[in-house]
């Protein structure tokens, strides 16, 4: 997030494009809600589904899926138009902003509306000129807006938009992504990924590449970018990568096209999985670590919001299970490495010293303080809001973007859309909310969201077992005949192994980012015959 | 904003023109004993035990009173207690408070005040009127409106906090009492058991299904920690028994939820005791994964992955690390992958 989750007060109104908040961050959705509700706050969503957001906004757009792009360009085409846009902050602290408002041009009202599969073209108009009062409005999104093959084009829509609004570097205003791990944007810090240190410095870079060597005391770091999660599976399945070893991960469940990734991970020499349960992943690995649980350990996470946050250890570490930071260190002292960590304050105070952006985080101010990074010195009060003065590379860029169809289209054979996510009283894999007693009471199996239009049009009552079938695979199902998706739109939770929505979704990736686009392919539903 | 000075209990305080009494008197450490009203919640004036006097005359309620400029204002005296007895009374003779049999016990605020002002048992000439106790209904929340007071606190704060609007009250008198949506019981209403009720109830009206039987409260130790589910990174207190079980989680006022939780949040952490738990590394041996030590299990990693890398070279070998693990962990993850396998073939799940 750019700004602060306690900044919610401080906001005119919220746009909400591509985030089930009250299920998937709950706590955030009430926050907004009860803005809205109780303090009169105004409320735009743009969602396939009618969330429950949806009952408290002001305008509500249920856009087709993967036409995100399309309404954004839609609402900035208005602004611009009637000349709602900040000019102020544009001229300011902005460029490309000629180019970008040409793009915008062909985006009418009535061109998006046939795009996002609206009715009435005239709510773009009002609830653009909605969000042009509202100083300043927060935008919230969440992976709406990035599991798709235009991922990286849907964020830089979502800031085109709010540097329009002039609701960047202000409180309550920014482009406000809802991370869904309790520690995702630590471990992007961390460098958790292919082509980053920490503090997302290039491994492309000659200079890192010696600062990160000296600092490690080692020699030839490798300069070449890693493989993604997806490009993993794939190197595995064509051979090239012979080893993986994963850490709290599930990819059977979690990565698109399950088959794929069973295939893939059966043809590896060596696979080492360290979790806390035999997971569908352990069960295809050759060696398998016990690891603690978070409620055993003892370090640090970093939320949506980029707050620091201690965890301490709140019960005894399970018999026979092991910290993952001993066991890495273990495994890598066994390669040679000399690592000399006894604790995760050693680890953390390496960490300070080769992450700009917490070097003036520590473990004894983080028990007082609530910390927001960047936090270069210890005197430093951590950062609420992100580019106040200036954008990271000085001017904020506007891009002129289009709006391009997901990769894979609807057809006589595969007639409906399928999209994909998290419910309220599950999350991820279900390695830990299946196995938790409530949670599983409360929703002990999948379903996959009907619309009753279409439910009619194929016989199925509620609660039938159907099947569904992409290209990759084919599920058993049951059916919750509800009005919450638009009609030629289904959806799935992708929680339950015995309904794996993963078994049909699509491997394709945005080609920046390498994301998948989990939230669209074509499908079809068939009726099981007894 | 300008600040406005008044007089409590003899010594002067500052504080803000639309601060009530007991806002300004809880902000400069003054203790006005109160059951309605709770600091995130909307004022209500219901339970009337918060009254003061206010230059020498008048009994008002603090809760909803606003502080003035030079006012003078008497916390306890002996109208004061006789008065807050008098509701202490009321409260108790209406209902049916045991605290032997109550979740609450240790943690109730009406006992507390009870204890406070030396309460005796009520009476029982005036027979009290049997509410409803739906102990079933839910998985998650039991209700005993028989040691509920009525402070409506559960109905703001589902209506105000969760923004459900789940609780309500029905009809008046001494029949006023709870429903959930348009009178059902709790399990069989639209609550998405967050708990945000039970965590602000002043007695054990409303207590957590799960944290029967599993000790009693001034038992209990608590450690804070961060929730390992969705990125909001709420902060939980985590109460656990001598014998070490995990026996609820409530919501942190410092963390970024202040205080709310979600269903997950407050019952999703079975998991960490459960049965299933791996507690010995594996192996596979013969195709089949095997009990193995840790010397074992680590020795086997180690050198499969150094001879996949002489043999294939580094980028032959790539690492996943995870989003529900620390920083401290996935720092170490990648520089493992990075500094001692040699490759950057490091990710997690941030794009899944």
């Amino acid at each position: 997030m750019t700004n602060s989750i306690g900044e919610i007060p401080l906001s005119e109104g919220y746009l909400v494009i591509g985030s089930n908040t009250t299920e998937n961050h709950p706590v955030i959705g009430s926050m907004i809600k009860g803005q809205v509700q109780n303090q009169g706050k105004k409320l735009i969503v743009a969602d396939p589904r009618r969330i429950e957001l949806a009952q408290f906004a002001d305008y509500y757009f249920p856009i087709n899926p993967g036409t995100n792009i399309a309404i954004l360009n839609g609402f900035m085409h208005v602004i611009v138009k009637e000349n709602l846009y900040n000019k102020e902050f544009v001229e300011a602290r902005c460029e490309g902003f000629e180019e970008m408002a040409q793009s915008l041009e062909k985006y009418t009202p009535e061109y998006v509306a046939n795009i996002c599969g609206i009715h009435k073209a005239g709510d773009i108009v009002e609830a653009a000129r909605l969000m042009a009062s509202l100083k300043p409005m927060a935008l919230y999104y969440s992976m709406g807006i990035t599991q798709f093959v235009s991922g990286v084009n849907g964020v830089k829509s979502t800031a085109n938009l709010q540097m329009l609004l002039g609701n960047m570097g202000v409180e309550g205003g920014g482009v406000n992504p809802l991370r869904g791990q309790n520690n995702v944007q630590g471990a992007c810090d961390m460098g958790a990924l292919p082509a980053t240190y920490p503090a997302y410095q290039p491994v492309a870079s000659e200079e890192n590449r010696e600062k990160y060597e000296k600092a490690w005391g080692v020699k030839e770091l490798s300069t070449k970018p890693g493989l993604t999660v997806v490009e993993i599976m794939n190197a595995a399945h064509a051979g090239d990568v012979k080893a993986l070893y994963c850490m709290g991960e599930n990819p059977i469940m979690s990565d698109p096209n399950q088959e794929h990734v069973i295939e893939a991970l059966k043809k590896l020499d060596l696979l080492v999985v360290q979790d806390i349960f035999l997971t569908e992943t352990a069960q295809y690995a050759d060696v398998v670590l016990p690891s603690c649980s978070f409620l055993e350990k003892a370090g640090t996470a970093t939320n949506t919001e980029r707050r620091v946050q201690p965890m301490h250890r709140v019960l005894k570490p399970w018999p026979g299970a092991k910290d993952d930071w001993w066991i890495i260190e273990e495994i890598a002292n066994r390669m040679g490495a000399g690592w000399t960590y006894n604790k995760p304050a050693d680890i953390f105070e390496e960490i300070r010293k080769v992450t700009p952006s917490y070097a003036g985080i520590t473990y004894k101010r983080i028990e007082k303080e609530a910390i927001q990074w960047p936090c270069p010195t210890e005197s430093h009060p951590g950062t609420k809001v992100l580019h106040r003065e200036s954008f990271g590379r000085g001017k904020g860029l506007f891009t002129a973007i289009e709006y391009t169809p997901p990769y894979e289209e609807t057809d006589r054979e595969y007639p409906l859309v399928l999209t994909t996510g998290r419910i309220l009283q599950h999350f991820h894999t279900g390695t830990m909310t299946r196995n938790s007693r409530i949670l599983d009471e409360t929703v002990p199996e999948g379903w996959v969201e009907i619309h009753p239009n279409d439910a009619s049009n194929f016989n199925f009552t509620n609660g039938e077992v159907i099947s569904v079938s992409t290209r990759r695979g084919s599920i058993r199902i049951r059916v919750r005949v509800a009005e919450r998706s638009k009609p030629g739109v289904i959806f799935l939770p992708f929680h339950f192994y015995e309904s794996c929505a993963n078994r049909l979704t699509v491997d394709c990736l945005d080609p920046v980012c390498k994301i998948p686009e989990y939230k669209v392919c074509s499908c079809k539903v068939e009726k099981i015959s007894a | 904003m300008n600040k406005i000075k008044l007089t409590i209990d003899g010594k002067v305080v500052s504080g803000y023109p639309n601060q009530t009494i007991l806002e300004v008197a809880s902000d400069n450490g003054i203790d006005i004993p109160h059951l309605c009203y709770h600091p995130k919640l909307s004022k209500s004036g219901q339970c009337r035990l918060c009254i003061v006097r206010i230059g020498g005359k008048m009994l008002k309620a603090s809760c909803t009173e606003l502080a003035m400029d030079g006012m003078n204002v008497v916390t306890e005296d002996e109208g004061i207690i006789a008065a807050r007895k008098l509701v202490l009374g009321l409260l108790l003779q209406e209902g049916n408070h045991n605290c032997l049999y109550c979740e609450a016990n240790g943690d109730c605020e009406l006992q507390r005040y009870c204890r406070m002002h030396d309460m005796e048992p009520p009476s029982r000439e005036i027979p009290f009127h049997e509410r409803e106790v739906d102990y079933v209904s839910s998985n998650a929340l039991r209700r005993n409106e028989n040691v509920c007071i009525l402070c409506g606190r559960c109905v703001r704060a589902c209506g105000e906090l969760q923004v459900s609007s789940i609780w309500g009250f029905a009809e008046r008198g001494h029949r006023t009492h709870l429903i959930a949506d348009d009178d059902r019981r709790i399990g069989e209403s639209n609550c998405v058991k967050c708990g945000t009720c039970v965590q602000l109830c002043p007695t054990g009206a409303l207590s957590f299904q799960p944290v029967l039987g599993k000790g009693l409260n001034w038992e209990l130790s608590k450690e804070s920690s961060i929730c390992i589910y969705c990125g909001v990174g709420c902060k939980i207190d985590f109460y656990t028994n001598p014998q070490g079980q995990l026996v609820k989680a409530m919501g942190n006022d410092e963390g970024p939820n202040k205080g709310q939780l979600c269903v997950k949040g407050r019952f999703g952490f079975d998991f960490a005791q459960s049965p299933k738990r791996l507690s010995k590394p594996l192996v596979r041996k013969d195709g089949i994964l095997s009990e193995a030590s840790w010397k074992e299990a680590l020795d086997f990693v180690a050198a499969g992955l150094t001879k996949i890398k002489e043999e294939h070279g580094p980028d032959a070998i790539a690492g996943l690390s995870s989003a529900k693990c620390t920083n401290e962990e996935n720092y170490l993850m990648q520089k493992f992958m990075r500094a001692v396998v040699g490759t950057n073939n490091v990710d997690h799940c941030a794009r899944l």
